[in-house]
C-alpha cells in the first residue's frame, strides 16, 4: 500500500511525531515515502531515510516559506494525484490538522484523528482511537483509498532503522489563488524558556478554575511548598494569565513528574497527552464529572480557592516537622 | 458585515455519554446542549457586530437532528439574528468530508463574510471541520484564533501553535475557528430567551440545500468505527467529595505514597 507521511519541520529539524509516524508506516511494511514542504528544505530530506523513507518528495519554494496549511494541501493533492498513495499519514499538531481536514474535503477522501495506534487487518489500513474524553477505544477504518490518518502526538517513538540517506525527488508546486490568500504576519519561533517544568519532579498546574489571573497564586504557594514547578493549560495561556513556557499539552510541553496536581483543570484530551505520563495525578474541580477525574489517581470534588490554602499550610507543616 | 457561525448540537456534559453498540454511533437521545466551544464563537460575532454599532447580521448554522433547534435557541438567546439548521434523517452518521459538504453547501447559500467556528466539538474533538468547510468554500482560513480583530477587508488572528503565538492575516471572506480563550461568553438574559423564540429558524433537507443522497450520511462518509471496547484503565483511583478534610485527605494520601 503505498503511503506517504507530512514531515513537518521547525527552525530546519525534522519533528519528532512525523519522524515517529514515518518509522510506524516503515514496521508495518508499508515502505513510506515523506514530503517535505517548505523553503530552503532540501537537506532536511536525508534525514528523513534514517527513519525508514525510501523516498521524500521536495516541494521548494518561496511560496511556502511560513507553516500555513492550505498551500501544502495543493502540494500533497498533486502527489496523491499522480502516485496514487493509498494512505496519507500525520502526526497530530496545529498545522498538520488543518492540512489533513483540507486534504479529506480537496479529495474527498476520509480522514479519522486522534488515533493511538495503527496496525494492519487483512490487508487493511486500521487505526484506534480513543473517544469521547477516552472512555471509550474505537478501531476505525476508511471505506477506500486515499486513508488520511491524524495520530496523537507523542504515539509513536522516531526509531531509526538504518537505512540510508532517502533520494529527494522534486514534487511540483501548484498553488490556488484562497490556498495563498493567508498570509503570515509575524510567525512563531522557540521563545526563550522559561525555567523548565519539564525535569521538575512535581508540577501544580492551574486551569480556568482559578477564576483569575492573580489567583495563580494558589498554584505558585502549592508548588512552593511541595518543591515543584507551576504549570498551566492553554486556555490560561491563551488568555495571558500565565506564559507560554508554562503551558502542558498538545502544543505545550510534555511532562512525567513523580506528582501532578490539576488545579481547576477540566481535563481536555489535548492537555491530558502532555500530562498522562506522570506517576501520580491528584486533581481538585468542583464538577464531579470534569474528564479529568477519568484519568487522575486521586480525585476531589471541590473548590480550589477552599482546598489549595489550606493544603498549602499542610505541606509547609509536614516538611517543616 | 455578514458573519455566520458553524454550531454543533452535542450531548449535555452532565449526562454520561455513551455509544450505541448496534449503529456504532454516539447515542443523541439523551439531554442536550449547545457545544460549549461554539459559545464563545457565537460571542466573537455578537462582539464584531456590537462594534460596527449593532451593523450586520449574525447567522448560526448547524448540521443535526431536528432537536438541535434547542442548541440554537440558546446561541439567539445570547443575540444571534437568525438559525439555519440543516436536518435530514439522512445525514445521521455523516464524517469530516460529510458534515463539511451539507455545510459548505448552506453556507454557499448565505455568502457571509466571515464565518466563525468553535475550537472542537465536545463529542467528536476533531478540531479540524473548518479547514475541510474552507477548502469547499476557497476561502482563506485560520485557526485556533485567542484574539481577532476585523479590519477594513481583513481578518487578523493571533494563535497558539506548538512554537509560541503566530500572527496571520487573510482577505474577506475567510474563516476563522476561535480558542476557547478568546473571550468570555455572555449568559443570555431573560429577555433573550424569550426573544429566542420568535427570531427566524429556518430548517432545510438536504434535498433542498442541493446536497446529493451519496453525499451525506453514511453513504457520503469516507471513515467506518469497525468495533468497540472499553479502554485499559488507569488502575485504582479514588474519589472524595470535600467535605471540609480533603485538604487532610490530600496529604495522607500523599503521605501514603511517599510524595511528601
Ligand atoms: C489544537 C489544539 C491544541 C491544544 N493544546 C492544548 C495544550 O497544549 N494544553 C492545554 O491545556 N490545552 C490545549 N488545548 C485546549 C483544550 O482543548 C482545552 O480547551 C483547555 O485545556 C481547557 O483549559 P482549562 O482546563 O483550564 O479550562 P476549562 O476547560 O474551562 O476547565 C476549567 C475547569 O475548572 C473547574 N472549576 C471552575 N471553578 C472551579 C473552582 N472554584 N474550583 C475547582 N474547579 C473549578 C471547572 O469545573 C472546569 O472543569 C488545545 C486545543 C486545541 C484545539
Ligand atoms: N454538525 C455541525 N454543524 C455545524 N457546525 C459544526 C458541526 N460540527 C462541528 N461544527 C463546528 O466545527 C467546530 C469544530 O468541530 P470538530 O472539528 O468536529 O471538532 C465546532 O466547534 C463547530 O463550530
Amino acid at each position: 500500500m503505498s503511503t506517504l507521511v507530512f514531515l513537518e519541520h521547525h527552525e530546519g529539524r525534522l519533528q519528532k511525531g512525523p519522524l515517529g509516524v514515518l518509522a510506524k508506516a516503515a514496521q508495518l511494511g508499508l515502505e513510506p515515502a515523506g514530503v517535505v514542504i517548505g523553503e530552503g528544505v532540501r537537506e532536511l530530506a536525508g534525514d528523513a531515510g534514517r527513519f525508514g523513507a525510501a523516498q521524500v518528495y521536495v516541494a521548494d519554494d518561496a511560496r511556502l516559506a511560513a507553516p500555513l496549511p492550505q498551500p501544502r494541501v495543493d502540494v500533497i493533492a498533486a502527489l496523491v494525484r499522480e502516485h496514487g498513495f493509498e494512505n496519507v499519514l500525520f502526526a497530530q499538531s496545529v498545522l498538520a490538522a488543518d492540512v489533513a481536514a483540507g486534504l479529506a474535503a480537496r479529495l474527498d477522501a476520509g480522514l479519522n484523528w486522534d488515533l493511538a495506534d495503527l496496525s494492519i487487518e487483512g490487508g487493511e489500513l486500521r487505526g484506534t482511537r480513543a473517544a469521547l474524553a477516552d472512555s471509550v477505544h474505537a478501531e476505525v477504518g476508511w471505506t477506500r483509498a486515499p486513508r488520511l490518518a491524524l495520530v496523537r502526538s507523542g504515539t509513536f517513538d522516531p526509531v531509526e532503522t538504518g537505512a540510508g540517506a532517502a533520494e529527494p525527488v522534486d514534487a511540483p508546486v501548484e498553488l490556488e489563488d484562497f490556498s495563498t490568500a493567508a498570509t503570515m504576519v509575524e510567525q512563531a519561533h522557540a521563545e526563550q524558556q522559561g525555567p523548565s517544568i519539564e525535569d521538575a519532579d512535581v508540577i501544580v498546574a492551574g486551569g480556568r478554575g482559578l477564576g483569575a489571573p492573580e489567583k495563580f497564586s494558589l498554584a505558585e504557594g502549592l508548588a512552593r511548598a511541595l518543591g515543584g514547578a507551576v504549570g498551566a493549560t492553554r486556555a490560561v495561556v491563551d488568555a495571558g494569565w500565565y506564559p507560554y513556557s508554562a503551558q502542558v499539552g498538545q502544543t505545550g510541553k510534555t511532562v512525567s513528574p513523580k506528582l501532578y496536581v490539576a488545579l481547576g483543570i477540566s481535563g481536555a484530551i489535548q492537555h491530558k497527552v502532555g500530562m498522562q505520563g506522570s506517576s501520580t495525578i491528584v486533581a481538585i474541580n468542583k464538577d464531579a464529572n470534569a474528564p479529568i477525574f477519568e484519568f487522575s489517581d486521586l480525585g476531589v470534588v471541590g473548590d480550589v480557592h477552599e482546598i489549595v490554602p489550606k493544603l498549602t499550610e499542610l505541606v509547609k507543616q509536614r516538611k517543616g516537622a | 458585515m455578514k458573519v455566520a457561525v458553524c454550531v454543533k448540537q452535542v450531548p449535555d456534559a452532565a449526562a454520561s455519554r455513551r455509544i450505541d453498540p448496534a449503529s456504532k454511533r454516539l447515542d443523541r437521545s439523551g439531554e442536550t446542549a449547545l457545544n460549549p466551544f461554539d459559545a464563545n464563537a457565537v460571542e466573537e460575532a455578537l462582539r464584531l457586530k456590537e462594534t460596527a454599532g449593532g451593523d450586520g447580521e449574525v447567522v448560526l448554522v448547524s448540521l443535526g437532528p431536528e432537536q438541535a433547534l434547542d442548541a440554537l435557541r440558546k446561541g439567539l438567546a445570547m443575540g444571534a439574528d437568525r438559525a439555519l439548521l440543516v436536518a435530514d434523517e439522512a445525514a445521521a452518521g455523516s464524517d469530516l468530508v460529510a458534515t463539511s459538504y451539507a455545510l459548505a453547501k448552506a453556507l454557499e447559500r448565505e455568502q457571509p463574510e466571515l464565518v466563525l467556528f468553535g475550537q472542537q466539538a465536545s463529542d467528536g474533538d476533531g478540531a479540524c471541520l473548518w479547514a475541510a468547510v474552507a477548502e469547499r468554500l476557497r476561502r482563506p482560513a485560520i485557526s485556533q484564533v485567542a484574539e481577532l480583530s476585523v479590519d477594513g477587508g481583513s481578518v487578523r488572528g493571533k494563535r497558539q501553535t506548538e512554537f509560541g503565538y503566530d500572527t496571520i492575516e487573510a482577505p474577506l471572506p475567510a474563516v476563522v475557528a476561535v480558542s476557547d480563550a478568546i473571550n468570555e461568553p455572555r449568559y443570555p438574559s431573560l429577555k433573550g430567551i424569550m426573544g429566542a423564540k420568535k427570531k427566524p429558524q429556518e430548517q432545510l433537507s438536504l434535498a433542498e440545500l442541493g446536497v446529493e443522497a451519496d453525499r451525506a450520511g453514511g453513504a457520503g462518509s469516507r471513515t467506518v468505527v469497525l468495533a468497540l471496547s472499553a479502554p485499559p484503565g488507569r488502575g485504582e483511583s479514588r474519589r472524595i467529595e470535600d467535605d471540609g478534610s480533603a485538604a487532610e485527605q490530600i496529604v495522607a494520601y500523599l503521605e501514603e505514597k511517599r510524595l511528601l
